[in-house]
C-alpha cells in the first residue's frame, strides 16, 4: 500500500488523525480514546499489522507522547502510530490484548513515564523498585544521587 | 524489586491445592546473570512464571540523553555484552543515517566481518552454557576453544575481548591489525574442522535430545504476537532475519542463507544458532580476502548534530532484532532515546513456553531463549 492509501485507510477509521511524512515512515497521530479501536483494526483488519516492535513514550514538557512502531511480517511495511497523553493525568487503553509483546513494554512506560494503561492486565513496576517514587524518563526528574547532568 | 516476605507469606496459603511458589535466582547458576523467576509450581508442573526484572538497571536510556552521539556508542556495549559490536553498529548506523555520512568500503567490509565473529562467538557461549545447565560439561570447554580464537581476533584488532567499542559513526576507531586476515583464515579452518565436534557431542546425544526436543514449544503466530526475534522466532518458522529484510552494510552483497526451523521447541532453536554459525563462516569467508584498500574512517564534523526529526535503525544481533529509537531536537545530544532490545521481548515468552511444563524442563527452555540480562534490564 503505498502512503495514500494508507492515509485514505486510516482516515476512514479515525477521521481526526493527523500525518506526518517527513521521517523514515508515515506517523500517524491519533486521538488516545481513538487508539483502541484503531490499532485494533489495523491488526485484524486488511492492513494485518501483527508485528508491533517498538512502544515507547517520549517527553515533550508539555504532554507526553506515546509511539507505537507497527509492521507486518507479510508486506513488511512499517507504520508509526503516536497519540499524545496529558502530562498530568496520563491515561490511555492497553494495547496487550492485540499483541502479547505490549503487556511488558508498557509496564515498563508506567514505570518510567507513570502512564496508566486501563485493561491492563498486571501493571505493576517490572525493572524498578515497588517503592520508587517519580518517573525517572520524565524531562522534571531529579536523583539527588545518581544524577547526570549536562 | 519487591518485597520478600510477601511472597514467602504466599506459602502460608498452600495446602488447598497444592501450590508451592520458588524464588529462582538472582543468583541462579543457570540464569547467567540476575534475572528473577518467581515460580508457582503445583507438584512438578508449572503454573505460572513472573520474572522480576532490574538487578542490574542502570537506566542507560537516560543517560544516553545527556551523552552525545560520539559518546552513547560506547555505553550500548554494555548492554548486550556478548554482541557488543553489533549493538556499537546500530547506534553508528544511526547516526550515520540521521546526518547522511559516507562510511567507506573498507570500513563495511570490516565492521561485517567483526559482527558475524561477534555472532559465533556469542553462540559458542550460548552452546557451552546451555549443554552445561541440561547437565553434559565438556561442551563448554569445546566451545571455548573456539571462542578463545575470536576474543584474540578481537584484542589484537579492538584493544578489548568483550565490549569492543571499535566503531565511530562515519567508519571505524583504527585500521585493522597486519595479521587479522591471517588469524581469522587460522579461524575458519580450525572451526570447520571441529564443528562435527559439537555435532557429536551435543546434537547428537540421546539425552540432549530427549531433554530439549518437544519442549517449550513456540508457535509462529505467538513468537510475532510476543515480539520474538532471532533464533527464538526462526526456530518457530518466522522469517524474520534483518540481514536478509533491510540489508545493512554489505550484507546484500553476500550469500547466505536465513536458517529457519518450524519445530518451534527448544531443539529446534539450538539448531538454528548451529546451523547459523556456519553461515556466519560462509558471509565470512566471502568477504576476508576481498577488503578493499582505503579509508577507514570517513569525512565527518567535529560535532555531530543530528537534525530535528526521528531516526530508527535496526541491526540482527545474535539474540534478534536490535532496534535504536531516537528524537531528535536538533542539538549535541538526543531529546529522548530508546533501545529495542531483542532480549526483553524474548523473555515475555517464557511464561507462555514453560507454563505447564515440568520444573525441569523449565531450564531447557529458559536456555533456549538465550537471554542476556543487562540487555534485557538496560
Amino acid at each position: 500500500m503505498t502512503n495514500e492509501e494508507i492515509k485514505e485507510y486510516i482516515s476512514s477509521l479515525a477521521p481526526a488523525a493527523t500525518y506526518d511524512e517527513t521521517g523514515e515512515w508515515l506517523n500517524i497521530l491519533v486521538e488516545p480514546t481513538a487508539l483502541k479501536p484503531l490499532m485494533a483494526n489495523l491488526r485484524t483488519g486488511k492492513m494485518q499489522m501483527n508485528y508491533l516492535f517498538c512502544v515507547t513514550c517520549v517527553d515533550f514538557k508539555t504532554h507526553l507522547t506515546m509511539v507505537y512502531h507497527l509492521s507486518a511480517t507479510t508486506h513488511r511495511q512499517s507504520i508509526v502510530i503516536k497519540a499524545n497523553v496529558n502530562r498530568d493525568t496520563p491515561v490511555i487503553e492497553t494495547v496487550c490484548d492485540i499483541w502479547r509483546t505490549a503487556e511488558f513494554l508498557e509496564r515498563e512506560v508506567f514505570e518510567m513515564f507513570g502512564v496508566q494503561f486501563t485493561n491492563h492486565p498486571d501493571l505493576r513496576k517490572l525493572i524498578l523498585e515497588d517503592d520508587f517514587k517519580g518517573f525517572p524518563l520524565r524531562k522534571d526528574f531529579e536523583d539527588p544521587i545518581n544524577m547526570i547532568k549536562l | 524489586m519487591y518485597n520478600q516476605t510477601e511472597i514467602i507469606k504466599d506459602t502460608s496459603e498452600l495446602g488447598a491445592d497444592g501450590e508451592l511458589v520458588i524464588n529462582m535466582g538472582p543468583q541462579h547458576p543457570a540464569t547467567h546473570g540476575v534475572l528473577h523467576l518467581v515460580v508457582t509450581l503445583n507438584g512438578e508442573t508449572i503454573k505460572k512464571i513472573e520474572p522480576h526484572l532490574g538487578f542490574i538497571h542502570r537506566s542507560i536510556e537516560k543517560m544516553c540523553e545527556s551523552l552525545t552521539y560520539r559518546q552513547f556508542i560506547y555505553v550500548t556495549s554494555r548492554m548486550d555484552y556478548l554482541s557488543s559490536h553489533i549493538n556499537n553498529l546500530g547506534c553508528a548506523l544511526l547516526v550515520e543515517k540521521g546526518m547522511q555520512i559516507e562510511v567507506p568500503e573498507r570500513a563495511k567490509y570490516i565492521r561485517v566481518i567483526l559482527s558475524e565473529l561477534t555472532r559465533i562467538a556469542s553462540h559458542e557461549l550460548w552452546l557451552g552454557a546451555m549443554a552445561m545447565d541440561l547437565g553434559a560439561f565438556t561442551p563448554f570447554f569445546y566451545a571455548f576453544r573456539e571462542r578463545e580464537m575470536i576474543t584474540d581476533i578481537m584484542e589484537d584488532t579492538c584493544g578489548a575481548r568483550l565490549t569492543m567499542n571499535y566503531i565511530v559513526p562515519g567508519g571505524l576507531m583504527y585500521d585493522l591489525h597486519p595479521d587479522f586476515q591471517k588469524k581469522v583464515k587460522a579461524f575458519i579452518t580450525q572451526f570447520k574442522s571441529k564443528v562435527t565436534e559439537y555435532e557429536d557431542l551435543v546434537t547428537n546425544n540421546i539425552i540432549f535430545q530427549s531433554r530439549t526436543k518437544g519442549v517449550g514449544i513456540l508457535s509462529a503466530e505467538d513468537a510475532i504476537s510476543y515480539g520474538c526475534t532471532g533464533p527464538v522466532a526462526r526456530a518457530s518458522g518466522v522469517s524474520c532475519d534483518i540481514r536478509k529484510i533491510y540489508p545493512y552494510e554489505v550484507y546484500d552483497k553476500v550469500e547466505f542463507d536465513e536458517v529457519i526451523e518450524t519445530a518451534g521447541d527448544s531443539f529446534a532453536r539450538y539448531i538454528v544458532r548451529v546451523k547459523e554459525m556456519n553461515q556466519s563462516i560462509r558471509i565470512i569467508e566471502q568477504l576476508i580476502d576481498n577488503i578493499p584498500e582505503g579509508d577507514f574512517v570517513g569525512k565527518t564534523k567535529n560535532v555531530l548534530k543530528l537534525p530535528k526529526g526521528e531516526f530508527y535503525s535496526r541491526v540482527e544481533t545474535a539474540r534478534g532484532e536490535f532496534g535504536v529509537y531516537v528524537v531528535s531536537e536538533g542539538g549535541t545530544t538526543p531529546h529522548r532515546i530508546k533501545f529495542r532490545s531483542p532480549g526483553f521481548s524474548n523473555l515475555s515468552v517464557l511464561n507462555h513456553i514453560a507454563a505447564g511444563g515440568m520444573i525441569g524442563d523449565l531450564m531447557a527452555s529458559m536456555g533456549t531463549l538465550d537471554l542476556v540480562i543487562p540487555d534485557i534490564d538496560r
